[in-house]
C-alpha cells in the first residue's frame, strides 16, 4: 500500500490548514456562500437534506487497519456512529458539524487520509478493481498507476474548475470489475505484442441523466505517456466542454457533439505539445510506484488442492459455510490463498452501511487474516484480499458473528443502492426501503442461488449514483406529482461487454415493487435454458416476455 | 481597482479594460493604458504597432493561439474570468506561458475569487485585479496556501516525481 513521504504529509497537512482558514473566513462572513460552495465540495462536504455529509477519499479502495480504526473513531466522536461505503469506493458520514470538519480532516491526515476532491467539478478519486494485485486474471496491477494518477490530479491547478465532475477508473484484468466504459475516462491496462505495458483509453462514458457507453480513442498508449495524455484530454474538456447547462456539461456530451474521432484528433494535436514535457513518466517513477504494492509475505508452500479438500470437507456438516464459500470467497493468484468479500448487504441495514464497532472488527480481522489491509468495492462491500485458505472456516465463524457473512455476494440480494430520499437532497424517491423490501421478498437463499449471478441496482433519482443503467435489473426512483414511483430497467451490463439497460415500461408504486421483481424473475426462470445467467436469457428472449408478464391484467 | 502581484503586494492598477461591446474610439485609447479585446487588437494590428500603452485581454472563450504572434510585443495580457466557476482561463493562461513562451505580465481580470489565487499563480498569472476593499494580507496568505505541489505547472515545471529522485541521492 502507498506510504506517504515528507512531501505527501506536507501537502495534505497544508490542505487541512487551508480549509480550516476557509471555514473560519466563511463563518466570519468573509467568504460568500456561493464562493464557499466549491471550496467545501472539493473537501468532500455537501449540505444534505438533514445535515452536512462528508465524503472521505479511499484512493482506489485501499485501506489499512490503522485507517479503519481512525474512521471508527471519527464516526463515533464526530458523527452518529456509522458511515456508508459508496459506489466509488469512498466512505461518507451523514451527520458531521461544519465547524468540526477541519478537525476531522486533521485526524484523517494523521493516518494518511483526506477528503480531497471527493466532490465538486474536479478530478475525483480514481477507482479500480477490488481484487487488484490478487486476481488470477490480472494482466497488470492497476494500483501503482492509480497512485500516480492520484498524485497528478491532487490540487491540479488547471483542472479544479472543470465544466463538471470528472471520474477516472482503471482496470488491469481480463474481465472488468471497475466499470471503465462508464467513466469520464476509462483506462484498461494491457500489453502489446512486444510485451510493453500501456493503456487502452476510453472516454465519454457515464451514467446520470444521459447514460453513454464510452468510446475507445486510443488502442494502445505507452505507460510513460499516461499523464501527458490525460492532461491533453482534460485540457480539451476544460476549454470546450459546455458550461451553459450543467446537465450537458460532462465530457460525454462533448465527445458525442464532436464525434469520438474528432475528439480524439483534438486530443492528439494537444498532446503533441505535451508528450515530451517533464510530465512524461520516467521508468524509475513507475518502478517507485510499483514498489509500494509488493506481494505481501505469502507462504509459498501451500498445496491448494490439499488445503481446499480439507476446507470443502466442512461443507457437508455446515450448509451455511458451504454457501458462503461458494459466493463470498473469490480466487487468488497464490495457491492456498483466497480473497474474501464481506457482505455489507444484511437485510434490514442500508446497503453499504457500517457502524463504528464493525469498522474496528474489520480492522482486527484485517490484522489477523489479511496483512492488515482491506479494500472497499464499488458494489458497496469490503474485501479481505489475502486470506490463507486453511483459515477460511475460522474466519467465517468470526464474520458470521460480526454480521458480515451473509452469503449473497453476486446474487440478486447483493443490491447496489444509493442513500436515496432518506438522506440525499437530490433524490426523487427513497431507495433503501426498496432494497430492503426486495431482500425480504427473496429471503430463500437456495432459490436465490439457483438464479445465478444477478446484479440489481437502485438509484433514487436520475443522477444514477446507484448505477441503475448498468444493473441486469435497474430500478430508478421517480417523482410523480409528489408521489414516489419506480421505473424498472432490464439488460444493463457494466463489464467490457458494456450495455445500457432498457426501460420496461410505466413505473410502479413502492408497494408493488417486490411483486414486480418477482414476476421478472419468474419470466427468467420459465425461459431459462439450463444454467443460463439472467443477462444471457434476457439477451436471448428480449424485453417483451418481461413486459407482458409485468403489466398483465389480473385474471 | 488595484493590482495584487504574485508576492501579495498591492500596487496601483494603471491598465483600463476596454469592453468587447465598447465602440472603437481612437481618441479614447490615446489617453492612458488600455487592454483591448484580443480580436480587436489583431484586426487593427498595424494601428497598435509599437504602442506600449495598448495591450490585450482574452475572454474565456478566446483561444490562447490568438496571441501567438504578438507575445513578444505585449507588456500585459489579461485573461478574463466571467464567473469564478468558469475555469477556462486556467488553461488559457498556462498555454500562453508554456506554449507561446510569454514572459510579460499575465493578469487575471474579472470574477475569479481569492481562493483561486494559488491555482492562478501556478498557471502562470503574476498579477490579479482586485477591488479597493480587498484584504491584501488575507490574499497574500491564500497565494501561499501550499508550499509544494505534485504536478508540473508554470511556477514549478518539474513534477514532484522527478524532484523526489534528485533530492534523495
Amino acid at each position: 500500500m502507498y506510504v506517504y513521504d515528507q512531501y505527501d504529509h506536507k501537502i495534505i497537512g497544508e490542505r487541512v490548514t487551508q480549509f480550516r482558514r476557509q471555514t473560519e473566513r466563511f463563518l466570519a462572513g468573509e467568504i460568500p456562500p456561493e464562493q464557499f460552495l466549491p471550496l467545501r465540495l472539493q473537501n468532500g462536504l455537501y449540505v444534505q437534506r438533514l445535515a452536512p455529509m462528508l465524503r472521505m477519499a479511499v484512493p482506489y479502495g485501499m485501506l489499512n487497519s490503522r485507517q479503519l480504526r481512525k474512521l471508527a473513531h471519527i464516526t463515533r466522536f464526530y458523527d452518529k456512529g456509522y458511515c456508508h461505503v459508496t459506489t466509488r469506493q469512498n466512505i461518507q458520514m451523514n451527520w458531521p458539524q461544519l465547524e468540526e470538519v477541519p478537525d476531522i480532516l486533521a485526524e484523517l491526515a494523521e493516518v494518511e487520509m483526506h477528503a480531497v476532491q471527493t466532490s465538486g467539478n474536479c478530478i475525483r478519486n480514481t477507482t479500480t478493481d477490488q481484487f487488484a494485485g490478487v486476481a488470477p486474471d490480472e494482466v497488470v496491477d492497476p494500483r501503482p498507476y492509480c497512485e500516480i494518477i492520484r498524485q497528478w490530479s491532487t490540487f491540479h491547478p488547471e483542472f479544479a474548475f472543470l465544466p463538471r465532475k470528472f471520474k477516472i477508473a482503471v482496470a488491469g484484468t481480463q474481465s472488468d470489475r471497475a466499470a471503465i466504459y462508464f467513466h469520464d475516462i476509462g483506462l484498461q491496462l494491457i500489453r502489446n505484442p512486444a510485451g510493453d505495458i500501456g493503456f487502452k483509453v476510453i472516454v465519454g462514458g457515464g451514467l446520470g441523466r444521459t447514460p453513454v457507453i464510452g468510446s475507445v480513442i486510443r488502442e494502445f498508449l505507452p505507460e510513460e505517456d499516461i499523464l501527458t495524455y490525460l492532461e491533453a484530454i482534460l485540457r480539451i474538456y476544460n476549454l470546450y466542454g459546455r458550461r451553459d447547462n450543467k446537465f450537458k456539461a460532462r465530457i460525454k456530451i462533448l465527445v458525442r457533439a464532436l464525434g469520438p474521432e474528432d475528439f480524439a484528433n483534438k486530443v492528439e494535436e494537444e498532446w503533441q505539445h505535451l508528450r515530451h514535457s517533464a510530465s512524461k513518466l520516467p521508468q524509475e517513477e513507475i518502478e517507485r510506484a510499483k514498489g509500494f504494492f509488493p506481494d505481501p509475505a505469502y507462504n509459498r508452500s501451500f498445496d491448494d488442492t490439499h488445503v481446499m479438500a480439507q476446507i470443502n470437507r466442512l461443507r457437508s456438516d455446515n450448509r451455511d459455510f458451504g454457501n458462503w464459500l461458494s459466493h463470498n470467497v473469490q480466487p487468488h493468484k497464490i495457491p492456498g490463498y483466497r480473497a474474501v468479500t464481506l457482505s455489507l448487504k444484511f437485510t434490514g441495514v442500508p446497503p453499504g452501511d457500517l457502524n463504528d464497532r464493525q469498522l474496528e472488527i474489520i480492522a482486527d480481522l484485517a490484522d489477523r487474516y489479511s496483512f492488515g489491509e482491506v479494500r472497499t468495492t464499488h458494489n458497496q462491500n469490503m474485501v479481505l484480499a489475502d486470506v490463507e485458505a486453511q483459515r477460511l472456516f475460522e474466519l467465517w465463524q468470526e464474520l458470521r458473528s460480526a454480521g458480515f457473512a451473509t452469503p449473497n455476494v453476486g446474487t440478486l440480494t447483493d443490491i447496489i443502492c444509493c442513500p436515496g430520499g432518506d438522506f440525499c437532497s437530490l433524490a426523487n424517491a427513497k431507495s433503501i426501503p426498496i432494497a430492503e423490501a426486495i431482500q425480504r421478498e427473496f429471503d430463500d437463499l437456495d432459490y436465490v442461488y439457483d438464479l445465478g449471478p444477478i446484479e440489481l441496482n437502485i438509484s433514487g433519482c436520475m443522477n444514477a449514483c446507484g448505477h441503475h443503467h448498468v444493473g441486469h435489473i435497474g430500478i430508478l426512483g421517480v417523482d410523480k406529482k409528489g408521489e414516489e414511483f419506480y421505473q424498472v430497467q432490464l439488460g444493463g451490463n457494466s463489464t467490457y461487454n458494456a450495455a445500457l439497460a432498457e426501460v420496461l415500461g410505466p413505473s410502479f408504486s413502492r408497494e408493488d415493487m417486490p411483486q414486480v421483481i418477482r414476476k421478472i424473475i419468474n419470466v427468467f426462470v420459465d425461459n431459462r435454458q439450463g444454467e443460463e445467467d439472467f443477462i444471457d436469457t434476457f439477451a436471448r428472449i428480449g424485453m417483451n416476455p418481461f413486459k407482458e408478464r409485468a403489466y398483465a391484467k389480473a385474471q | 481597482m488595484l493590482k495584487l502581484n504574485n508576492a501579495g503586494e498591492v500596487l496601483p492598477n494603471d491598465w483600463q479594460v476596454l469592453s468587447k461591446d465598447a465602440a472603437f474610439d481612437a481618441e479614447q485609447l490615446a489617453e492612458g493604458k488600455w487592454l483591448v479585446p484580443v480580436k480587436l487588437y489583431n484586426a487593427n494590428r498595424a494601428m497598435f504597432d509599437g504602442n506600449t500603452n495598448i495591450s490585450v485581454w482574452l475572454d474565456s472563450d478566446d483561444e490562447a493561439a490568438e496571441v501567438a504572434d504578438v507575445v513578444d510585443v505585449l507588456p500585459v495580457i489579461g485573461v478574463n474570468f466571467p464567473v469564478f466557476m468558469d475555469g477556462r482561463g486556467f488553461s488559457i493562461g498556462r498555454t500562453i506561458r508554456e506554449r507561446y513562451k510569454y514572459s510579460g505580465e499575465l493578469r487575471a481580470i474579472g470574477n475569479f475569487m481569492q481562493d483561486q489565487l494559488f491555482y492562478l499563480k501556478r498557471c502562470g498569472f503574476d498579477a490579479f485585479v482586485v477591488t479597493d476593499a480587498a484584504n491584501a494580507d488575507s490574499m497574500a496568505q491564500s497565494l501561499r496556501d501550499f508550499s509544494d505541489f505534485y504536478q508540473a505547472a508554470v511556477d514549478q515545471p518539474t513534477p514532484l516525481f522527478r524532484r523526489r529522485f534528485s533530492n534523495v541521492t
